[in-house]
């Protein structure tokens, strides 16, 4: 018989996309490639040794689990992936061995030991990184400024008003080795968004939350305000809010992971604005000044009740129609 | 009587690995060595003590009041350890804090009442609960070893350093919560895979 007039007898999904798991995070590896180099740039050298430690770590050790797992080591790009985004949200003064072990943590710990891609409940990445927070907070906390590595604090902790707005956008503060600079995780968040690869509406209603809570909730509360420039006071302490921490990295590039986030649309809206309220409420009366990783984590915790309640619209029924059957 | 009842608790049905009993006490004080042998010392006091008692009495109990009865009798054993416990290490007792008398409520003991002692031969219960206990130890010192070695860095036990410092920044994580959590797990995992239990 010749090929093509076979009658293929396969399991559902029948109709496949060219879009394979490899060029999804092929793309997202692209889509960070701007808040890499402005890392590296910014923190010079030691940023670079370790974001490769933690990528060789990662996948190492994904390579290690899924041979005592029984199954067949796939180089599909999710494990380097997991070491980037770890590496990205790591201070750059670490030693070495830190971004190894939180790499290794994660992808053994955080989703290996939930049954590999696919299976996981958190952001291995995250994981990884609330690990080592939890485990070394003093070698987790040590800041410096780019370009002279000065010792100091970030500017989260230090309050509003401590550093220019707009050196938080192009990244020129201390902070972790990728998310410092908002506007290269822009860049690769706006080229992954064009491409349809991650959807909008989780960074910007996370953000959104973020910046729409703090006009209330910071130092100026507009609900104080009683000229132009107290108002001006509160849409900048906003927007400091916005562009500080880790919560463009988080929203571009954590909370829009398949795995971990809801599947429908008014579920991802729900988790982001979940996420974004947490974020305040941890920065604004929590014992932490940055709340990005934890939101994410506890929003990952509810993605299956949020699946739960909010199921995608079954083909061929009506719209508007929750439960589907 | 037979020495399997005895043999059986330490490693086959071990109270925490196999039975998932006890294991408010196994998360709670295991961030050191110390701790687990106190635990570990308290609740055999009361596991076998109070099986003994148990199987000698089951033919008075009337069926109806039969938990209430064995929880008379374990809480009154508590109360005895904790007393001692309080005059002689009083350290050690701080160190267990509420978990001493909470040893009254510990499942693995009211398991082994009810499931065991209350309808098995006196001899046997005394072996069961004695090999329950040299289980639950057992189980307590592995995990707060390995808890204490990556936590601390190191294993103190009453003042002596058994194991010297071999982590110079440990990993506070393991003496958290979280940390009794993973050690567990793990360590169950590995069993189940090599199929020890």
């Amino acid at each position: 018989m010749k090929e093509g007039t076979k009658l293929v007898v396969s399991p559902s999904p029948h109709v496949k996309d060219a879009i394979s798991v490899r060029g999804i995070m092929s793309a997202v590896i692209v889509a960070l490639i701007p808040a890499t180099v402005s890392g590296i740039y910014l923190f010079g050298l030691h940023a670079l040794a370790v974001i490769i430690a933690s990528i060789l770590s990662a996948v190492g050790t994904e390579f290690v689990a899924l041979k005592l797992m029984g199954r067949k080591f796939v180089m599909d790009g999710s494990a380097v992936l997991t070491g980037l985004l770890l590496a990205l949200c790591l201070p750059p003064t670490v030693p070495l061995w830190m971004p190894i072990v939180g790499a290794a943590f994660g992808i053994a710990i955080g989703k290996c030991a939930f049954g590999g891609l696919g299976h996981n409940i958190f952001n291995p990445a995250l994981v990884g990184r609330v690990f080592l927070a939890l485990s070394w907070p003093a070698l987790m906390t040590r800041w410096v400024t780019p370009f002279d590595a000065v010792s100091t604090a970030t500017p989260l902790a230090k309050g509003f008003g401590s550093v220019p707005i707009f050196d938080l956008f192009v990244g020129n503060v201390a902070g972790c080795i990728g998310e410092t600079s908002a506007l290269a995780i822009l860049i690769g968040g706006a080229f992954l968004i064009a491409m349809r690869y991650i959807d909008w509406r989780v960074p910007l209603f996370y953000i959104g939350t973020v910046g729409f809570l703090m006009l209330f909730l910071g130092q100026n509360s507009i609900l104080d305000a009683s000229d132009l420039d107290s108002l001006v006071e509160v849409g900048k302490e906003s927007l400091f809010h916005m562009f500080a921490g880790g919560l463009f990295l988080g929203a571009f590039f954590m909370a829009t992971d398949y795995v971990t986030t809801p599947m429908t649309k008014l579920g991802r809206i729900i988790f982001a604005v979940g996420a974004g309220i947490l974020v305040v409420a941890i920065r604004t009366v929590g014992g932490y000044p940055e709340g990005v990783a934890f939101s994410i984590l506890i929003m990952n915790g509810f993605t299956p009740l949020i699946d739960r309640v909010i199921k995608p619209r079954v083909y061929g029924t009506k719209r508007g129609f929750v439960g589907g059957g | 009587m037979r020495i399997q009842e005895f043999t059986k608790g330490i490693i086959k049905r071990n109270a925490v690995f196999s039975l998932a009993l006890g294991l408010c006490p196994t998360l709670a004080v295991t961030i050191m060595v110390e701790n687990a042998l106190g635990m570990a010392f308290a609740v055999t006091f009361v596991l076998v003590l109070s099986n003994l008692i148990v199987s000698v009495i089951k033919g008075f109990v009337p069926p109806d009041v039969r938990i209430p009865c064995f929880i008379v009798v374990i809480a009154s054993l508590v109360t005895v350890i904790e007393f001692i416990m309080r005059a002689y290490s009083p350290t050690l007792a701080e160190h267990l804090g509420i978990f001493l008398p909470l040893i009254t409520v510990n499942c693995l003991i009211l398991g082994r009442a009810e499931a065991f002692a209350s309808r098995r031969p006196v001899a046997d219960s005394i072996l069961d609960s004695l090999g329950m206990s040299v289980g639950f130890g057992l189980a307590l010192i592995m995990v707060s070893a390995i808890r204490e070695l990556l936590g601390s860095g190191k294993i103190v036990i009453f003042g002596h350093e058994i194991v010297p410092t071999v982590l110079s920044s440990p990993a506070v994580a393991m003496t958290l919560a979280p940390g009794a959590f993973l050690t567990i797990g793990i360590l169950l995992a590995i069993m189940r895979r090599f199929r020890v239990i």
